[in-house]
């Protein structure tokens, strides 16, 4: 499937209480990006820029007051909650349960759009939710009180999670944002091999750009609500891209070991 | 345990059975305790005539309709207990978080104190004022806590239902220092709870509302957990947030009010039984909703019963027994916690 944003403007104060023109301040002003089938698009920019609420509106839980989200040319505003959930998955930055769920439960919760309001999971569900945690290394987790993982550990369970919602789209909001290097490396691969198996289109918000460097095959880069370059990555991760983006002089060099673009950030721009 | 390797049909079978099995036995027992000791077998003996059955006439019109009014509030005080836990993904929330249960006490107050001229045909006026009053205030907190298209805030939720049982109980006490003694003692008799309802007819009354709301919690439950894991995410998972978080807060409302308005704010059933059902049968709401409503029920009954019993022929308030195990209960909760 393919996820497109055309002309995206939003605001969090331009809904009913600001009508007014001059009062009016957006967000995000007129982002139009297309995520291809089984591509792997990185979303890069400084804090504040606008890269949670970008991908927000690309999982329908934010509006857009101008401009439109289409999957395959259909506008996601008239798809419904439970049918949306189908396509696209999201993986947040941190998830805190109210209730001290198993994993296994956590992971049963990505079937919700499948079932009906009265159905209750069966085996066909259960099989999803016990592939899904093969995928992301958390079997033997299964039983376990989430809340009594490690960073790392919950981080592969939500995206277990997410998985079980057998998305064409999963959008991750900063997954390796929280974790020691060799967790981060390990999501890393996990999102490459799943990305690659199923052909699962992903959008990943990060600061970390060698990590960006390593798995995207195309980037956007935004800064203040508005998209800077988007392209392929060799060509958007570039000296002159990163000053402008992060006001920050970097070194950017192929590295031959690991196969990618490399970043050395070097001292803030005057 | 939590886990559960055996799959939901099988647990929610377990649950329905076993949980009602105990509120059955609650409500089959109670009615054979009191001053008279009566038979079970001879109360439901139908070769003798109901008039010369004086153990059928205990059972079926002294107790049972106090046992059912102790059935009914305490299944819908713990299932509303459970379902605002969900909606304000806090465990300590209780059904008077809405502040429910001052604005449905200072309208059973201003009915005890100026009864008469609100009697509305049959309808007693005091049940009636008490439920217009708990409407009222979960319209308040309703109206201030929501913002079309948005999710609830439910922080504002909240603040709201603590302000406003603050500031009716202050009416309440405005209200109690103005009227007679005779009025006063009826109004803390009230606050006190009380299950002796005076009959069927009351429970009929309240019955329908609860039914009502038990039917929306069922089709709640599984949307509960996903949101209890937080808004963005329910929304990502097919959740609409919105209708379900007003969904939850209306039913929720409804119960609680219904059951408030037959026999006073019993304080504790909605914490108490939610989390000793939590710690039997895992979190999962679709087990947690069913299971509480009906251990909610026994709860009642069996608190009820010590109520009734404990100092006979002087009988406690039932809102003291369950006071006198909740609040330490609640305590240990919290030293638990942190």
């Amino acid at each position: 499937m393919t996820l497109q944003v055309a002309h995206v403007s939003f605001g969090y104060n331009a809904g009913y209480d600001a009508l007014d023109e001059a009062t009016r301040s957006f967000s995000l002003c007129d982002v139009s990006i297309t995520i291809p089938r089984g591509s792997l698009t990185g979303l890069l920019g400084p804090n504040g820029c606008g890269k949670t609420t970008l991908l927000k509106l690309m999982a329908g839980v934010l509006r857009p007051h101008e401009g439109a989200i289409t999957l395959d040319g259909r506008d996601i505003d008239g798809i419904s909650r439970r049918k949306l959930a189908r396509y696209i998955a999201v993986v947040p930055q941190e998830t805190h349960p109210g209730f001290d769920y198993s994993v296994l439960e956590m992971v049963l919760m990505g079937r919700h759009p499948h079932l009906g309001a009265f159905q209750l999971e069966g085996p066909e569900d259960i099989a999803i939710a016990h592939e899904s945690l093969s995928a992301t290394g958390t079997s033997h987790l299964a039983s376990r009180p989430y809340m009594t993982l490690s960073g790392g550990e919950k981080q592969r369970v939500v995206i277990a999670s997410a998985l079980a919602q057998a998305p064409d789209v999963l959008l991750l909001d900063e997954p390796t944002a929280s974790l020691d290097l060799a967790y981060q490396m390990e999501v890393a691969a996990l999102l490459d091999r799943l990305n690659r198996d199923r052909g699962v289109s992903m959008v990943l918000a990060t600061h970390d750009l060698n990590l960006a460097a390593s798995l995207c095959d195309s980037l956007v880069l935004v800064r203040s609500g508005r998209v800077l370059a988007h392209g392929p990555t060799r060509e958007v991760l570039s000296v002159a891209m990163i000053q402008q983006l992060y006001d920050v002089e970097a070194d950017v060099q192929f590295h031959e070991a690991s196969g990618h673009l490399t970043v050395v950030p070097i001292r803030r721009a005057q | 345990m939590s886990a559960g390797p055996r799959p939901i049909r099988t647990r929610l079978a377990v649950t329905l059975l076993a949980y009602g099995a105990v509120a059955l036995a609650a409500c089959l027992l109670a009615p054979l305790v009191g001053s008279t000791s009566i038979s079970l077998s001879r109360a439901f003996d139908r070769s003798i005539p109901f008039a010369d059955n004086v153990d059928a006439q205990i059972f079926f019109i002294a107790r049972l309709p106090r046992v059912l009014a102790g059935a009914i509030v305490g299944a819908a005080f713990a299932s509303a207990g459970v379902v605002l836990q969900a909606l304000l993904r806090n465990p300590l929330a209780t059904p008077f978080t809405l502040g429910v249960s001052a604005g449905s006490a200072l309208g059973a107050i201003l009915a005890i104190s100026f009864g008469s001229a609100l009697a509305l045909g049959p309808l007693l006026p005091v049940p009636l004022a008490s439920l217009a009053g708990a409407f009222m205030s979960a319209a308040i907190v309703y109206a201030m806590a929501t913002r079309p298209g948005r999710p609830i805030s439910t922080s504002v939720l909240l603040l709201a239902g603590v302000t406003l049982n603050s500031f009716f109980s202050a009416l309440i006490l405005l209200v109690q220092y103005m009227s007679d003694f005779a009025e006063a003692y009826r109004t803390v008799r009230w606050l006190m709870g009380d299950l002796d309802v005076g009959g069927f007819g009351p429970i009929l009354g309240a019955l329908p509302l609860i039914v009502v709301a038990f039917v929306i919690f069922a089709r709640l439950s599984s949307s509960l957990n996903v949101l209890s894991v937080g808004a963005d995410t329910a929304a990502t998972r097919g959740v609409d947030v919105a209708r379900t978080q007003r969904l939850a807060f209306v039913s929720a409302a409804l119960a609680t009010s219904a059951a408030v308005s037959l026999a006073g704010p019993i304080g504790f059933v909605g914490i108490v039984v939610p989390h000793l059902v939590r710690l039997m049968t895992g979190v999962d709401h679709r087990i947690v909703l069913p299971a509480s409503a009906l251990f909610g029920a026994a709860f009642l009954v069996a608190c009820d019963l010590v109520a009734r019993t404990v100092l006979a022929p002087v009988e406690v308030p039932v809102g003291v027994v369950t006071a006198m195990l909740g609040g330490p209960f609640f305590l240990w909760l919290l030293i638990r916690r942190g």
